[in-house]
């Protein structure tokens, strides 16, 4: 379990409720962070819909294993941002992981036990939807190490936000600081008349982050081109400048980048 | 089989298996003596009477994806909504989503609570012939957080399956969570005897979707449960002031269309993106009844009416291939 000790940051990005775009935030906050110079580490624990690897276009890839352990998938040359998912090792793409509790919670602590980080400056752990067993394990096993916190991604409406209200309560239990709270998909432009439509209403997640006396974090717009870039695997970041999510993205990043600076 | 200790070793065949007290993970474990020195059990007892208990419930259809937020919950109460219009079939509605409820709320049910009888839990009823259950109507508050590891969510769902007194009902209609877990496995074991008429997979368009679902199919392959059709969730969305639409999860790969094509399972159809469906259901409102005349309605009801065909035809095949009528008097 030590090759968690030469990670500085640890960001736990959580919600109670699926499809809200955990796995998006995870992969731009993870990118955001390498651009601006950090070493970063993503690691999924979403055993049963493992959505990182097709986000970075790293489908097939393979973890190689050295005396230290296991060894992240390098998105770049300079192996400044690593990337571990249970998708890499799944012999086909389609093959489901019908695991039960216990199998699943031996494989995350193999992850968070056996994967040779080396030193990184932020480690960024992706989660599946809910408060179970691999929410458990990532913060047993993580306990010894002072994560930094919990980012707890939400969309607007009411739906989503009972789900990440239980999360809430999740944090609070486990003892996990919360960093913030995300509003995602908080409205959308239409390319044909540029209104702007609150497909699943408005201001849902600064309500709770308010009501519960945590930091809301900002609110990201729907923006077509962010699915189709994750589709595709490009950097959502460099191919698509001016887009007014990565404006409300990159404000996101700025105060992950100012956790490292309260640091000696 | 539920068998897994939560305390026991890595590995752990399950104290029901064959190999239980003999495999190598059994070596050093404290109860290993006691596992292989125990007669095995067989199969689970509640499997016999959720068999009994359902016995007159003439239709069960999963709601099922791999990915969350795709729509399952509203996919599911709005199926129950339109199936409930014929006020001479009795629905029932199961959230078996333990840690993220959203079922109360979508039928517009928070704060009521179950009550117990002598023959088991009372169902909420939300209309005279739509009742449901889910754990949200068992927690105290809404911050109330269920965690939970897998083999207590598991037994949840056993009482659900065998203590909810439904009576009698023409659907039950099963939301799920998203993944391919311990809440599934215990529906596919736990229904093994009710017998399950098939599984209704929702996705949204984009590939990132997609490949999850894909996994989803893979389960229901592996665990011989039926599918009754794949519905593609969010395919467009139509601007309420231009009435233009666009695309906002891309279907790079084909959409579901074409992944069903492929996998050779039915398309049942797609449904638009319509704001006042998400704020239907954060009011636990009908959109079928509050926006009848949204394109979602038509293409919904579209769905409904090929899954009715399919469970009606799926009780003929059962019945021609058992040799007995079913007999729900």
């Amino acid at each position: 379990m030590n090759h968690l000790s030469s990670v500085k940051h640890v960001i736990i990005v959580l919600s109670g409720k699926g499809g809200v775009g955990k796995s998006t935030m995870a992969v731009q906050i993870t990118l955001g962070l390498h651009a601006a110079g950090k070493k970063v580490g993503l690691l999924d624990v979403d055993l049963c819909g493992p959505s990182i690897p097709k986000m970075f276009n790293l489908e097939g890839r393979d973890i190689h294993q050295c005396s230290e352990g296991w060894l992240p998938v390098y998105v770049d040359k300079e192996q400044r941002l690593g990337v571990m998912s249970i998708g890499f090792l799944l012999q086909d793409l389609d093959d489901a992981v019908v695991w039960r509790g216990p199998k699943k919670n031996a494989m995350i602590k193999q992850f968070l036990g056996d994967v040779y980080w080396q030193d990184l400056d932020y480690l960024i752990i992706d989660t599946p939807p809910g408060t179970s067993d691999e929410h458990i394990s990532v913060m047993e096993a993580l306990r010894a190490y002072n994560p930094d916190g919990a980012v707890l991604v939400t969309t607007p409406q009411a739906v989503a936000v009972g789900d990440v209200r239980r999360e809430l309560t999740f944090c609070r239990k486990t003892g996990i600081p919360v960093v913030g709270i995300i509003e995602n998909m908080s409205g959308y432009v239409c390319p044909h008349c540029s209104e702007c439509t609150n497909i699943f209403s408005k201001g849902g997640g600064k309500a709770l982050a308010q009501q519960n006396n945590v930091p809301f974090l900002g609110s990201i717009p729907i923006d077509r081109h962010l699915t189709l870039s994750l589709d595709k695997g490009e950097n959502f970041l460099e191919s698509n400048p001016g887009s007014p999510a990565l404006a409300a993205i990159n404000n996101l990043v700025k105060r992950f980048i100012a956790l490292d600076k309260d640091l000696p | 089989m539920e068998s897994v200790p939560e305390n026991a070793p890595e590995h752990c065949p399950g104290t029901q298996s064959e190999l239980a007290g003999k495999a190598s993970a059994c070596e050093g474990c404290p109860n290993q003596g006691v596992c292989s020195s125990l007669p095995k059990l067989g199969p689970d007892p509640a499997i016999e009477e959720i068999r009994q208990k359902l016995s007159k419930v003439k239709h069960k259809i999963l709601v099922l994806s791999g990915k969350g937020g795709v729509g399952k919950s509203t996919l599911t109460a709005h199926l129950a909504h339109a199936l409930a219009t014929d006020e001479s079939k009795q629905i029932g509605v199961l959230d078996v989503d333990i840690c993220g409820p959203s079922m109360p709320r979508i039928m517009g049910a928070e704060g009521e609570t179950v009550h117990q009888s002598g023959s088991g839990w009372s169902p909420v009823y939300v209309r005279d012939n739509l009742a449901m259950m889910s754990i949200g109507f068992l927690l105290g508050s809404p911050d109330d957080a269920v965690i939970w590891r897998g083999a207590k969510k598991s037994g949840m769902i056993k009482q659900f399956l065998r203590d909810v007194d439904w009576e009698e009902l023409d659907y039950l209609l099963v939301d799920t969570p998203p993944g391919t877990s311990d809440e599934h496995l215990a529906l596919i074991q736990f229904l093994s005897g009710a017998g399950i008429d098939g599984a209704v997979i929702v996705t949204t368009p984009q590939e990132v979707s997609l490949t999850d679902v894909r996994k989803e199919i893979n389960f229901c392959r592996k665990t011989s449960l039926p599918i009754i059709g794949i519905v593609e969730n969010m395919s467009d969305f139509i601007c309420p002031k231009c009435h233009k639409s666009s695309v906002i999860f891309p279907p790079t790969t084909g959409g579901a269309l074409k992944m069903a094509e492929t996998l050779g399972e039915k398309f049942l159809g797609s449904l638009p993106l319509d704001p006042r469906i998400a704020k239907c259901c954060d009011e636990g409102k009908s959109f079928i009844e509050e926006v009848p005349d949204s394109p979602a309605v038509t293409a919904f009801m579209n769905i409904v009416e090929k899954v009715v065909s399919y469970c009606n035809e799926f009780v003929k095949k059962t019945e021609a291939e058992t040799g007995e009528a079913m007999d729900f008097s």
